[in-house]
């Protein structure tokens, strides 16, 4: 545990094409089977990245792999040089990445300030902790600002993918994973996240990888990954995305 | 209207017991949905934590406020010991309820049995052994390596810790004799004499008196229900605590130190339990099966009042402590006077224990119609 906490010395040079998320020859097994076949992938600094893939190919399975949810049999993940494979999920927050997590998971007999308030717990520790929430929270998603005392649990689908997304960035997260954050989503509020996410990138400069199935959105990504049977079988940068990939790779 | 005040403070200082008891209960398996069997045994060492100090103290200056000393003594030692079960035993059992039931019931035997036994031959032993045995282990798992030889680790220390223990606690039993090998507490109770300004009762009505010492309990458990309701909403352990019990995963995913939130929830439902303990012992004897005397009754409390909600707890051992009193004072026989049927069975359970049956028997009959108890959770349930 203490040699993966210390972070590899690198030169300030280095850190700026060292890419954000470095993932090699990953394998995670549920039990005996096999879901992630040695999967290589990277996320570069300022980068969105867009995984691609049919239901049930292993998209969520890797999201959780990388926030520490399930543990991989072999491979190595490593977030700006510094290897985190072996860390727990806390561990890894703290590190730098944001998750919202497929089904977006707002602790639900919580008040939306109360769960943006957990968003902080990611910050890392000693740094001050205001327990406020700050205005661009709220540029974002301003409808939030108006049911601060409502219970997380109470509200539509939509607005708990915002909250979600909102409270992933209270802890200022350098990665911000999103598993699907526009799934069975009525189409306004999808633009309104749309939106959202393509702010955060601008304002921040934070790297985003994101798994999607609405084509629109795929398309505002830098770089695809496609999946299939646990494995990445095509990447490139999201304007060459072919009509035949689309087809082949998203479940429209 | 007598009658009603009457059975009103009485049934109140019942009420106040059992919540007193059932606070921790309602945290350790309200919040972390954890079947405690020790909990009983934790107040138990509440109680005679409170004795200790009452002993410790007597002849000096702060002799006549023990009782605040025992207080904070008791939740403490309470605390620790839940400390010690949760990362020892309860933290390998997480979703595991009837596992954890079987567990915690022997470690609660384990405790009885140790209560009564222990002397300082037994308590040197335990502390040497701990020192050696866990001492080496500590040391050999900073290794990085140390996973490849565990199994030889325990083969040889543990042999070795306990010969070593079972060597010297022989000699010094040997050369120190009985004030040595005697047992601190032994099997007989001991008792606590409440300091002087909790002898007596305040009247409340002509002809009854409350004991003092129920009004200390009743006041005690509504400064701990204040203070357990201010730390877990108001406070940043406290969201973390209530975020956990709602969603582990999620709470891990958003930077919430799991474990040490488990560890902390668990010693606060501990040493609440330890303050009831302390309070208890107010009331009666202290013997080693102080703890099964209300184990029962708090489960029932927390069940009854609906898992996960304090709210449910109040209300619960409120009701379950009026219910109690007004069956076992017969307080309602005047307005039954009409119809001698009905008098003749409210006579029949007008005593102690027949009261409790039949508070039982409607307890079983109420969880029957609402099984989620007075206050279910709403919406949904709460993750493994």
């Amino acid at each position: 545990m203490s040699q993966a906490n210390g972070s590899v010395a690198t030169s300030p040079a280095a850190l700026d094409t060292q890419p954000m998320l470095d993932i090699r020859g990953l394998n995670v097994y549920y039990g005996e089977s096999h879901i992630l076949r040695n999967v290589d992938m990277s996320v570069q600094r300022g980068q969105m990245v867009c995984l691609i893939g049919r239901n049930g190919v292993g998209k969520t399975t890797m999201m959780k792999t990388i926030i520490g949810l399930l543990s991989p049999r072999s491979g190595s993940i490593v977030l700006e040089g510094k290897e985190i494979t072996r860390l727990s999920p806390d561990r890894r927050a703290k590190a730098g990445i944001g998750y919202v997590p497929q089904g977006k998971d707002i602790i639900p007999r919580l008040t939306i300030r109360e769960n943006l308030l957990l968003g902080l717990e990611a910050l890392p520790p000693g740094s001050a902790k205001s327990q406020t929430i700050p205005d661009d929270i709220f540029e974002l998603f301003p409808v939030l600002k108006t049911m601060l005392n409502r219970l997380g649990g109470d509200l539509s689908g939509g607005q708990q993918q915002q909250l979600a997304i909102a409270r992933a960035m209270m802890g200022r997260p350098r990665l911000l994973v999103l598993d699907e954050p526009t799934e069975g989503i009525q189409p306004s509020i999808v633009l309104e996240i749309e939106a959202a996410v393509k702010s955060i990138i601008r304002e921040t400069g934070i790297s985003v990888l994101l798994v999607e199935q609405h084509l629109h959105f795929v398309r505002q990504a830098d770089w695809y990954y496609a999946m299939q049977k646990g494995g990445i079988v095509a990447s490139g940068p999201t304007k060459d995305l072919s009509k035949d990939v689309i087809q082949e790779f998203l479940a429209v | 209207m007598t009658a009603i005040l009457e059975s009103f403070f009485g049934g109140l200082s019942i009420a106040s017991v059992l919540l007193l008891a059932a606070l921790g209960l309602a945290i350790v398996f309200g919040l972390m949905g954890v079947i405690n069997m020790a909990h009983g045994e934790l107040m138990m060492l509440g109680a005679y934590t409170t004795f200790v100090v009452q002993n410790v103290l007597k002849g000096t200056p702060l002799e006549s406020v023990y009782i605040l000393f025992a207080l904070v003594t008791a939740f403490i030692m309470a605390s620790l010991l839940g400390i010690i079960l949760e990362r020892g035993v309860v933290r390998y059992l997480y979703g595991r309820p009837l596992e954890t039931l079987l567990a915690t019931w022997g470690v609660s035997l384990i405790l009885q049995q140790l209560i009564r036994s222990i002397s300082w031959q037994l308590a040197t032993g335990i502390v040497l052994f701990s020192l050696l045995f866990f001492g080496t282990l500590w040391f050999f798992s900073r290794r990085g390596d140390f996973e490849r030889f565990r199994g030889w680790f325990l083969g040889v220390m543990l042999p070795i810790s306990a010969a070593i223990t079972w060597f010297v606690s022989d000699l010094l039993g040997k050369t120190h004799k009985m004030p040595f090998t005697r047992p601190w507490f032994g099997t007989q109770g001991v008792d606590v004499t409440a300091p002087s300004w909790l002898r007596g009762g305040v009247p409340i009505v002509p002809g009854y008196q409350l004991p003092l010492t129920r009004l200390f309990i009743i006041l005690l458990t509504a400064a701990c229900l204040l203070g357990v309701y201010w730390f877990l909403n108001k406070t940043v352990w406290g969201l973390r605590i209530r975020a956990v019990t709602q969603n582990r995963n999620m709470s891990a995913c958003l930077g919430i130190p799991t474990q040490k939130v488990d560890a902390l929830t668990f010693a606060i439902g501990s040493g609440l339990a330890g303050v009831a303990g302390c309070a208890v012992s107010l009331l009666s004897s202290v013997s080693s099966n102080l703890g099964q005397q209300y184990l029962v009754d708090t489960f029932m409390v927390v069940v009854v009042g609906g898992v996960g909600k304090l709210i449910g707890s109040i209300a619960a051992a409120t009701g379950i402590g009026l219910l109690n009193y007004v069956i076992a004072a017969n307080a309602l026989g005047p307005l039954l006077s009409f119809s001698p049927a009905l008098t003749a069975i409210s006579e029949f359970f007008a005593s102690g224990p027949m009261a409790k049956v039949f508070v039982f028997a409607l307890i079983v009959l109420f969880l029957q119609i609402r099984p989620a108890g007075l206050f279910p959770q709403k919406g949904r349930t709460v993750d493994a």
